[in-house]
């Protein structure tokens, strides 16, 4: 079964949305956090028995039990709850568990993954609940599916800064206006997106690297809408792609639009 | 069609803001319960924040923007949509009193299948050791098992040292949380379609009547009945419960004679496995501590009558309690 990249909800007023699936490696990696915020909590309990012990052996003995089963059984269960879905490791992790429906987690689904868990683990290693993660359409292990509970990256998602990019500077491009509406119009997102990251990122990509991919990206550009040789002459690769971006992500005012004379 | 952006998150982005902080505060604070007033204008936000979700669904190229409103929106539907049942406060008497044993009775044909996974585990075991002596060993893999029940008896009543002095309460501990453990593992083995529950409680079945028919056929009915009855009389209906959990959760996922998809059947079964986990791991303390502290010493000590007595009582007051509490209201 092949494993989405998102959860596709469609809520009952219609309004479809998607939320980022976890992947395996950030779920491991707020595991290992997970894992150590627990043995911290262990030597905690460690210090509160030896204080106790001297007072008690027998009754320090049968604390620390209970402590460390609470602490063990408890620990995702508690902060789940508390922190409606997040743990400390899936917190630095950006990771949040919710429902599959995108609702509210409730209580008894936390309870019922974090008990399963006990057969995740199995034979040692999460291997029952890895392979589950892997091969499971939402990468859920047992413990999910049982819940109805799935892992997503909780991140909230940045705004571009692209007015101080590309704002202020003149744009050929926008002397032809219907061009330019035709060019916003055929600009999908993820072509739009690929180029507004290609600019905001400039500066990491090598020379060489940078001159290739803004010439295949102003290649595509150009053939979605051709203009006049006058708008775009002396015009080079990356200037074209920064120019699509103004276009796309900053379109101008209406009244602005309707004031110049068609162009070409 | 957004044709000024700008504009457009001029007007919204406040509104959006303000529903970020509502959720935030929703989120980080899990005993927070908002007012009418303001459950009002959270659904207005969402409403309002969904609306220009849409409206930017028909302008494609706004990815940053469709993700932080889709981000938004996913953290306000969850909140909103939610209409499971949940208690404004947690009452744990309440939970214990009442909703337990109204799960257990909901449940009760899983029990009756745990049950028989039982007495088949036990009446193999007992079977098993009745017709091969040689496969006692194999039976009865513990040591403290392994001793013939004539020697272990006359070793029981004839030690004059508390064998237990000094370390009962931390023996209480661990046989709570190691019995807990295993209760725990019986239920989520459910996941396996009920197959690792169902072998687990015949597992437990097995050793269980071995043990009944070793001593049995060595005329040490009285002190095996005084030894496992006051911890047994809770411990094993608890396992047995734990059992029933997990083919509770097991009949769910396969669904038999049920019309309802898979995911609506998990979400029903999931607050009463919930309720047994809870009661099953307040018996298992209460047995672990009666096991500590009266079931390890015998007659002269404690006459076998007392403790069968205490088991019998015991056994008398669970059944009633899972029957009976409840059921009114």
């Amino acid at each position: 079964m092949s494993r989405a990249a998102t959860l596709t909800i469609r809520t009952p007023e219609g309004i479809v949305f998607s939320i980022p699936l976890a992947g395996p490696l950030s779920r491991f990696l707020a595991l290992a956090i997970d894992l150590c915020c627990i043995g911290v909590g262990g030597g905690v309990i460690h210090i509160i028995v030896a204080l106790i012990r001297p007072l008690d052996m027998d009754l320090a003995m049968a604390i620390a039990t209970y402590l460390y089963f609470g602490l063990s059984i408890g620990y995702g269960m508690g902060m789940e709850w508390l922190w409606r879905g997040q743990t400390i490791g899936k917190r630095v992790m950006g990771l949040r568990v919710v429902d599959e429906q995108g609702l509210r987690l409730n209580p008894s689904q936390i309870v019922i993954r974090n008990l399963v868990r006990f057969v995740d683990l199995l034979p040692g290693l999460y291997c029952v609940g890895g392979v589950a993660a892997i091969f499971g359409r939402l990468g859920q292990r047992l413990g999910d599916l049982a819940a109805g509970t799935v892992v997503v990256r909780a991140a909230r998602p940045l705004r571009p800064g692209l007015a101080l990019v590309v704002a202020g500077k003149f744009n050929s491009l926008r002397e032809i206006p219907h061009l330019e509406a035709r060019l916003r119009q055929r600009v999908g997102p993820r072509e739009a997106s690929l180029a507004l990251r290609a600019v905001l990122r400039r500066d990491e990509l090598s020379p060489a690297a940078r001159v290739d991919l803004f010439r295949a990206i102003a290649g595509h550009f150009r053939s979605l809408v051709e203009f006049p040789p006058e708008v775009t002459e002396g015009l080079g690769d990356e200037q074209y792609v920064r120019d699509v971006v103004d276009i796309v992500f900053r379109p101008r005012a209406a009244g602005a639009l309707d004031r110049r004379p068609p162009v070409g | 069609m957004i044709l000024d952006v700008e504009r457009f998150l001029a007007a919204e982005r406040p509104l959006w803001d303000e529903l970020e902080g509502r959720l935030r505060r929703l989120e980080d604070d899990a005993a927070f319960r908002p007012g009418v007033a303001d459950l009002r204008r959270l659904h207005y936000l969402y409403e309002r924040a969904s609306a220009d979700l849409a409206r930017l669904a028909t302008f494609a190229s706004q990815p940053e923007i469709r993700a932080h409103l889709e981000s938004l929106v996913s953290r306000a539907y969850g909140e909103i949509h939610e209409t499971r049942l949940t208690a404004a406060r947690f009452a744990p008497w309440r939970y214990l009193t009442v909703t337990f044993p109204r799960a257990f009775r909901r449940r009760r044909a899983a029990f009756a299948a745990a049950i028989v996974c039982t007495v088949a585990g036990a009446l193999f075991g007992g079977l098993a050791l009745l017709l091969d002596d040689g496969a006692r060993d194999t039976l009865l893999p513990f040591s403290h098992l392994q001793q013939h029940p004539g020697a272990r008896v006359a070793e029981a009543e004839g030690a004059i040292a508390d064998e237990l002095k000094g370390s009962r309460t931390s023996f209480s501990a661990f046989l709570s949380t190691h019995n807990t453990r295993v209760a725990i593992f019986c239920l989520a083995l459910g996941v396996t379609w009920g197959l690792g529950t169902a072998i687990l409680l015949f597992a437990n079945g097995v050793l269980l009547g071995a043990v009944v028919v070793d001593y049995v056929r060595a005329g040490q009915t009285p002190f095996l009945v005084g030894w496992l009855l006051p911890h047994g009389a809770v411990e094993i209906p608890a396992i047995v419960m734990a059992g029933q959990a997990g083919l509770a959760l097991a009949g769910a996922l396969i669904g038999w004679n049920d019309s309802e998809a898979l995911r609506p059947r998990l979400r029903r079964v999931g607050p009463d496995l919930m309720a047994l986990s809870a009661g099953i791991a307040v018996l298992l303390l209460w047995a672990g501590f009666v096991e500590s502290f009266l079931s390890q010493y015998h007659e002269p000590v404690i006459p076998y009558a007392v403790k069968i007595a205490f088991g019998a009582v015991e056994m008398v007051g669970l059944i009633l309690f899972l029957g009976l509490a409840g059921r009114r209201g």
